[in-house]
């Protein structure tokens, strides 16, 4: 009887060390990612990392997806076709994205940057969760023209993802949920917050703007940062900047809603690394900064739910010198992150 | 001796009271916890036919005197609650009541959930996917509220995140081959009624919750040795007829857009309790 309680004893010890030595060998393998972490002057996330914890596994599952071409109909397409890292995960010197079968859509493709702290997807909103995003473009026509249910169907018979899905997930199986839960960690992590300004908020060792980039951040302050509000340069809103109707007449934020108060209005981008990002506006119509500082200046047009900033005093737009233009660019420029653009850990593997 | 002739007559005493109680059939004691299965059948009718799909003989006819055929149709039933005889109000776990009735697919026309024994009077159920489903986590999506459904048969809008709650698609002669009508010269028309309401501001809400009244038809008697069904009719002709009443050449093409709130209305209206199998 004795005997039998000490070997009952060693077993539950030899099991307690097992089970410890189990878990700092996890925490050794994982030691080298991070998660998502908040940049100090950030503000809190909207996302809800609570229903999505960012894993490595998940990570890396969710990369391996954005650069998956299956996820279109004759898997040519994938989302970094029209999210290029190098132009800060959008479609370079393409005014509408520019999709399957050399079909065009009818907006720009918006970077992927600082998604965790985004309210509204779509440059007219109607996607309020980051993990419903993509199911836009996968079964638009003009953009990947795939289903949900094929794509599964695809990956289930491409042999590394049952393992990646298990490590990501703790079971091979492939769901709709896992698949927008794995690309919504990748995208989360393309957070851009290293550019020379966000240098110069924290403080950083020798971090200073030059004299034309302060007097160009003064500019910035008094006539930009209602709606492209620091330290993201947007305020997430929906805004009528006083485009011009296209042809199509898009309508933006209206079509979502039905409310004619949202006639017009669009998704107030963010102006970090606008240097990669050009074309501009949602229909990529301005191919030039200056281009949309004239727009501002002197082409703002009276449509409905014209934004009220724009028009103060009875005149309409904001009035931007040749001067203002040269030092809102330089400072413009300190929003430039070259790290989101090379870092390793976002691109194709 | 005599301890086991006195537990021979209560138990011949209580198997006779079981049998009479059989017999009669009283009303079982309400109780949350004892559950028994219950059927609302939607049984899909066109006016004082039958629905045939692609029906391009036999074409139904509207009362605005315009003929049409159909090609498809589903909807969401969501949100299943009975109300007893006496009153008592039983609402389905939500995660057990989400049901997507596919037309074409006869063995989808039964909303099958779990409810106490007893004898119910009225059941309520909601068209369409509630506001609160359709804006949880996607991990709460699955079965029928999965949104990887292709674009033919999907009930899901990517574009402007929600369910499509009824979906319904045919073909009719008066519709024109212009941009008001079908441009394809396929002369179709679409019916794809969703909007829960938003999710930051208030937009159109076509959620609508219907009562059904069995009480003239057949109160459905729930117990766990049998299945009760409650058959409900479902007449499409008054998605056209009913209240707000419209011509297909009209309104070929109704989705996301005010005018769905009409044809919403209607639909609170296509439901009839025929009778109840118990």
């Amino acid at each position: 009887m004795k005997k039998n309680i000490f070997w009952m004893v060693l077993a539950t010890f030899t099991l307690f060390l097992l089970a410890c030595k189990k878990e700092t060998q996890i925490k050794e393998a994982v030691s080298g990612f991070l998660g998502f972490q908040k940049p100090a002057h950030f503000p809190e996330p909207v996302y809800k990392f609570a229903n999505n914890k960012v894993t490595e596994g998940g990570f890396k599952l969710g990369r391996a997806l954005f650069y998956e071409a299956r996820l279109s109909r004759n898997n040519t397409v994938s989302c970094g076709s029209c999210h290029i890292q190098s132009s800060a995960f959008t479609q370079h010197g393409h005014e509408v994205s520019h999709g399957i079968d050399d079909r065009l859509g009818t907006r720009n493709s918006p970077p992927i940057m600082n998604l965790a702290w985004n309210k509204a997807f779509m440059w007219g909103g109607g996607v309020f969760d980051l993990d419903l995003q993509p199911i836009v473009p996968i079964t638009a026509h003009e953009e990947m023209d795939e289903t949900l249910e094929n794509v599964m169907a695809k990956l289930r018979t491409v042999p590394k993802y049952p393992t990646m899905f298990k490590t990501a997930f703790g079971t091979e199986e492939i769901t709709t949920a896992r698949f927008m839960k794995a690309l919504s960690q990748f995208m989360l992590m393309c957070v851009s917050a290293n550019a020379k300004y966000d240098k110069v908020m924290r403080k950083e060792a020798g971090a200073t703007f030059t004299a034309d980039e302060a007097a160009g951040y003064a500019l910035f302050k008094t006539k930009c940062a209602s709606c492209h509000s620091e330290p993201l340069f947007t305020d997430n809103g929906f805004h009528n900047n006083g485009l011009a109707p296209s042809n199509i007449d898009d309508q933006g934020l209206y079509t979502a809603t039905l409310i004619a108060t949202d006639k017009y209005k669009f998704k107030a981008p963010s102006l970090r690394n606008l240097s990669y990002t050009a074309p501009y506006m949602h229909d990529g119509r301005f191919l030039t900064l200056n281009g949309v500082f004239e727009h501002y200046n002197s082409e703002v047009q009276a449509t409905p739910n014209l934004d009220p900033l724009l028009q103060q005093n009875g005149k309409r737009g904001i009035s931007l010198s040749t001067d203002d233009r040269a030092k809102l660019t330089a400072f413009l420029k300190t929003l430039d992150d070259t790290e989101l653009i090379t870092r390793q850990d976002l691109s194709e593997q | 001796m005599k301890k086991t002739l006195n537990f021979i007559i209560i138990s011949a005493i209580t198997i006779a009271i079981t049998a009479c109680t059989k017999k009669n059939d009283p009303t079982p004691v309400y109780n949350p916890a004892n559950l028994a299965s219950l059927s609302v059948e939607f049984d899909n009718i066109v006016g004082d036919r039958t629905l045939t799909f692609n029906n391009t003989g036999s074409l139904y006819t509207n009362t605005a005197g315009e003929k049409f055929s159909i090609s498809k149709l589903q909807y969401f039933i969501s949100n299943i609650k009975v109300t007893s005889t006496s009153g008592n109000v039983y609402t389905v776990n939500q995660d057990s009541s989400y049901f997507l009735i596919k037309g074409q697919d006869k063995a989808t026309r039964f909303a099958k959930v779990k409810v106490p024994e007893g004898d119910y009077a009225k059941v309520t159920f909601t068209i369409g996917v509630d506001s609160l489903r359709s804006t949880m986590d996607i991990s709460k999506r699955t079965g029928a509220l999965d949104p990887s459904g292709t674009m033919d048969d999907g009930m899901y809008w990517g574009w402007n995140s929600g369910y499509i709650f009824f979906k319904l698609e045919g073909n009719s002669d008066v519709i024109s081959n212009d941009v008001n009508g079908d441009p394809t010269g396929k002369k179709q028309f679409k019916y794809h009624i969703g909007g829960f309401g938003g999710y930051s501001a208030p937009t159109i809400n076509n959620i609508h919750t219907v009562t059904i009244d069995l009480t003239a038809g057949g109160i459905a008697k729930v117990r766990k040795d049998r299945q009760a069904n409650v058959h409900l009719l479902v007449d499409l002709m008054k998605v056209f007829n009913g209240s707000n009443s419209f011509s297909i050449a009209a309104h070929p093409n109704v989705m996301f857009s005010e005018f769905s709130t009409k044809i919403s209305a209607n639909l609170k209206e296509l439901f009839k309790h025929d009778h109840t199998e118990n």
